[in-house]
């Protein structure tokens, strides 16, 4: 790589931009729906041994099992409560159901709920509407969800309250040197909370030079002003996926059930792939060739636009 | 579609995904969820609606994967498809503005007017610890509102799966919606169909209840009013329930689920 990433700015290590922006007792999002899932930054997360987080993502996913069983996370902010088809979250159901080994406050909503709830938090506003929940049980459950009256003569509806987290962590396929972040295939909620939170910390699979950013604009889910740290970190979603780079290790998925089931277990893993491997690079190295091979994808290249440039004037001239 | 019948058993994820797919005959856009619809999607658009989109939570649009997605987000999903949008764009412009004909959801409990509960079992009010934390909404609440009708596929059909009352209401039937708030009743249908391992269940009328459409082979009208939490109603018209044909049962083994992720 040839990009300068000596200057001064938001390129950062995880662990200093962890240890920078995340405080015991703050409001983290974690976010990427099924894909780019920041995993690497919430191994980091542990690590540093921060409590009481308040974490909250659309769907928890393995994610806040691991970050849940080492004691990270006193509420969930949430729509979904299990791991996809891979199974349940049995470190989050034991909490819930049991108050076993301590009970988990759980705030829930929808997932169109939760993207609202990022909407407005983005763009600074109280809160958002939405027509989901007539009739459902989930304003009784959750008395921030409420109604509102319409002040244009409709009836009345659903309102979810902005979430501003303090700080919003996720994974992107490339930035520039100054946090000009560039991510393709699913791109979830991302932008909506990235821009809701005060401070923005980002993990890529490379950072790039800046030109291969300027080339694609409209590529940008999150330009330079909105991040506060970048962070290369290759392979920072597995066992996620990054489109292009890797795909999801589903195996490790179905592994993780079992592993979840007991907690002795899955305080051994903790301990085997999280407090015991320093940093990404260890974990990569860790994970072994074999298994990256399985989860190696083949190249399928998108097409080329062009964005046109306005000729010079001695050039209009010929 | 002719061709010899198969006798794979009512209860076969093969004749349940048969079943499914016959609902989206005719239909333009489907949202599909992962597991046994991701098979009837796939069984439709090879047999019946080749021209079928499929749209899914993760924000993909017109997907046409090469591979079986072995979930919404997976990266075969992307490769290829028309679209991918993002999830404002997704629930609000796709789904809320009434883009999609179809959705597939599960449940752990219907109610007779097919309102689903996908958050517990057992009491969840003041503050009580519920026996099951189910997975919650996710986007179901979101479908149930919005898209132009719902396919449920149980996979038990007994009195816990179909009580009289859920134990909680996630996703509103419009009748429950409508009870809460005439004038703030969403878009859809609601739930239309109902497969379970004994019968497909229908509501002909928005706010109307299930009755019993169809039996499956070797099941007797008695036993699916027996196992049914309510006193279901039975459509004047009962038919058996059409089985697959041979052809359904091998494309789903030999060139959908050839990994067997989903078929046992």
């Amino acid at each position: 790589m040839s990009v300068d990433t000596s200057a001064p700015g938001v390129v950062t290590d995880l662990a200093s931009a962890v240890a920078a922006h995340v405080e015991d007792g703050m409001t983290v999002a974690f976010e990427g729906f099924g894909h780019l899932i920041p995993f690497a930054a919430g191994h980091e997360v542990i690590r540093q041994g921060r409590r009481d987080l308040t974490f909250c993502r659309m769907t928890p996913d393995l994610l806040a099992d691991q970050m849940v069983a080492a004691g990270c996370v006193r509420r969930l902010v949430s729509a979904f409560f299990a791991s996809g088809s891979a199974g349940s979250l049995y470190e989050v159901r034991r909490r819930v159901e049991d108050a076993d080994p301590a009970p988990l406050e759980v705030e829930e909503y929808s997932h169109y709920g939760m993207v609202c709830r990022y909407q407005a938090g983005a763009a600074r506003l109280p809160f958002f509407p939405l027509r989901s929940y007539a009739g459902s049980d989930l304003p009784e459950l959750n008395p921030r969800i409420r109604t509102v009256t319409d002040p244009y003569g409709g009836p009345d509806i659903h309102v979810v309250p902005a979430l501003n987290p303090d700080v919003t962590i996720v994974h992107a396929q490339r930035a520039d040197r100054h946090g000009n972040v560039q991510m393709w295939g699913i791109l979830g909620a991302q932008q909506e909370a990235a821009y809701a939170a005060d401070r923005v910390i980002v993990t890529v699979e490379e950072i790039v030079d800046d030109e291969v950013v300027r080339a694609d604009p409209n590529r940008t889910v999150l330009p330079a002003h909105a991040v506060d740290a970048v962070v290369a970190c290759p392979r920072g979603a597995h066992p996620s996926y990054a489109q292009g780079c890797y795909d999801r290790d589903n195996a490790f998925y179905r592994e993780w059930t079992p592993i979840s089931r007991d907690p002795a277990l899955l305080q051994a893993w903790l301990r085997e792939w999280v407090y015991e491997v320093p940093d990404r690079t260890a974990y990569v190295e860790k994970v072994g060739a074999e298994r990256w091979r399985s989860v190696a994808v083949d190249e399928r290249l998108s097409g080329r636009v062009d964005y046109g440039r306005r000729y010079a004037p001695q050039e209009a001239a010929q | 579609m002719t061709g010899p019948l198969s006798d794979v058993p009512p209860a076969s994820t093969e004749f349940l995904a048969t079943v499914a797919a016959r609902e989206l005959e005719g239909k333009q856009r489907v949202f599909a969820g992962v597991g046994l619809p991701t098979l009837a999607v796939d069984l439709a658009v090879r047999t019946l609606n080749p021209d079928l989109e499929l749209v899914y939570e993760s924000g993909v649009c017109g997907a046409r994967p090469e591979a079986m997605a072995e979930g919404i987000a997976d990266s075969v999903l992307v490769s290829g498809a028309a679209a991918v949008v993002p999830m404002p764009v997704l629930f609000g412009y796709v789904l809320q503005r009434g883009h999609v004909d179809v959705g597939f959801l599960g449940a752990a409990q219907v109610d007779r007017y097919g309102s689903l509960n996908t958050s517990f079992i057992g009491s969840w009010r003041d503050g009580a610890r519920p026996d099951v934390r189910l997975p919650g909404a996710g986007g179901a609440v979101e479908v149930m509102a919005n898209a132009g009708e719902v396919v449920v596929v149980l996979r038990r059909h007994d009195p816990g799966a179909l009580p009289d009352r859920l134990d909680f209401c996630t996703s509103p039937s419009p009748v429950a919606a409508r009870a809460a708030d005439p004038r703030a009743v969403p878009r859809g249908f609601g739930l239309r169909t109902l497969i379970t391992p004994k019968a497909v269940l229908r509501r002909r009328d928005r706010f109307g209840e299930l009755e019993v459409a169809s039996v499956h082979p070797g099941v007797s009208l008695e036993e699916v009013r027996a196992s049914t939490g309510w006193d279901v109603a039975v459509s004047p018209d009962v038919v058996e329930t059409r089985r697959p044909r041979v052809e359904d049962v091998r494309l789903l083994r030999e060139e959908i689920d050839i990994v067997r992720l989903y078929l046992r």
